[in-house]
């Protein structure tokens, strides 16, 4: 049976963003749907009847959501690039780092741009102890994945390419090169890397749609 | 060189309850640290610097954090007596029903009991449409994972213990045989077998701790008011 793998995403969403990469890394061939998330198709409905979100990523007709689910997925299934190290204490960091990025830097950077703004200095400085973390794991590395780009790198994204985004959007300056030499070396690393940067969302589009996203 | 591992816990964090669990499902040995959380040891703030709390499993001298995160490491490195599936899809379907579980499932049902008036009543309607997928997930099933206890009952294993301290403690109904047979069912099982059921912490002290907490909290929010 030919194989088949649909991705069901939304062109500005960085959680979509980062299955492609997955999939591009690993050499996989898939067919691409948008959604238009203020009028979800039935797919959708029917894929993710419970968080009716994208990314879906759909194999052979069966649905995974939830993209840190979903990157896991890809790793296991298509061998070749190799998306988590072997070393098993490294593969349980990098899940760590992954989960740390989900659970701890995309709500503060929510916080920081959506957020109102007399709440906004308060959200900054959160925002900065969330971000030093992330500068102190890079220690000497080019990627979070060491040499190249591995999982971490992939769910940083909201990090190496929204972030910059969302400054330019709002003009509130986050994460500059002063306070975080290791980030901004690795988020300019991350965009010029030939697979990333021809996967990313054109940055003249993400802006303006960042823009009416806030309320801007 | 001798294996040397560690669980650092508290006796009542459902979360260390996982890992204390997964190892000793697969037999391995491990020397238990209990942490007092309003004293933290130094050893903890060492090895979770970033979020200070339990569990965390150290692997010779080696700190890790996250339940979630810890029990894939388990299952990766003592194959016997595997948690997750194979197949590459049934494994997706495992993580994301222990996700889902961390995600929607705790944080509504733990509104129903911290909560008060609008936010309480908003938090039992979440709540009631997350047990309602549990309960046809586990329709034709044992366990959450099949005819054997793996890592989705594992992560769920905070239903069948601190649920009905919840409903005692605060006077609700979360789980009823009415709507939730398989639920219960589920529980029973979990609660008999054997491993589990060794280390199920005391329902006695769990209702003085939720308890406890509950006051504390309402007289918080009464007098922030």
């Amino acid at each position: 049976m030919a194989e088949e793998v649909l991705l069901l995403g939304a062109w500005a969403s960085p959680f979509t963003s980062r299955v492609e990469l997955a999939l591009k890394l690993k050499g996989v061939q898939y067919k691409y749907s948008d959604e238009d998330l203020n009028n979800k198709s039935p797919s959708l409905l029917q894929y993710n009847p419970i968080y009716k979100k994208v990314p879906v990523l759909v194999h052979n007709g069966k649905p995974i959501v939830e993209s840190q689910v979903i990157l896991e997925y890809i790793d296991e299934t298509w061998q070749g690039y190799p998306l988590l190290p072997k070393d098993l204490y490294e593969r349980a960091i990098a899940r760590f780092w992954v989960k740390f990025i989900d659970d701890k830097c995309w709500p503060a950077l929510q916080k920081v741009f959506i957020g109102e703004e007399k709440g906004r200095e308060k959200a900054v400085e959160e925002a900065y102890e969330v971000l030093k973390f992330l500068e102190k794991e890079l220690k000497e590395k080019r990627f979070f994945g060491g040499e190249s780009i591995g999982m971490v790198d992939i769910a940083a994204n909201i990090i190496g390419y929204w972030l910059g985004a969302c400054e330019e959007a709002t003009g509130v300056e986050l994460l500059t090169r002063e306070k975080f030499p290791k980030l901004s070396n690795w988020i300019d690393e991350f965009v010029s890397n030939s697979v990333i940067k021809e996967n990313l969302p054109p940055r003249d589009k993400l802006v303006p749609f960042l823009r009416h996203r806030f309320g801007l | 060189m001798a294996e040397e591992l560690k669980v650092f816990r508290t006796w009542s964090s459902p979360f260390a309850l996982r890992v204390v669990w997964a190892l000793q499902l697969k037999g391995v040995p491990f020397e238990t640290i209990y942490e007092d959380l309003s004293n933290k040891s130094s050893l903890l703030l060492q090895y979770n610097p970033i979020y200070k709390k339990v569990p965390v499993l150290v692997h010779n001298g080696k700190p890790l954090a996250e339940s979630l995160v810890i029990l894939e490491y388990i299952e990766e490195t003592w194959k016997q007596t595997p948690l997750l599936p194979q197949d590459p899809f049934e494994r997706a379907t495992a993580r994301f029903w222990a996700r889902f579980g961390d995600d929607k499932v705790l944080p509504s049902i733990w509104n129903v009991f911290i909560k008060q008036g609008k936010e309480q009543e908003e938090a039992m309607v979440t709540a009631q449409g997350s047990l309602k997928y549990l309960e046809e997930e586990l329709r034709g099933k044992k366990f959450f994972s099949g005819e054997k206890i793996g890592l989705v009952d594992l992560a769920f294993g905070w239903i069948a213990n601190l649920v009905d301290v919840f409903e005692e403690v605060k006077g609700v109904t979360l789980i009823d045989h009415e709507n939730h047979p398989l639920l219960l069912a589920w529980k029973q099982n979990f609660m008999d077998a054997p491993i589990i059921k060794e280390s199920w912490p005391s329902r006695d002290k769990l209702i003085t701790k939720y308890h406890a907490m509950l006051e504390a909290y309402t007289a918080k929010e009464a007098a922030a008011k």
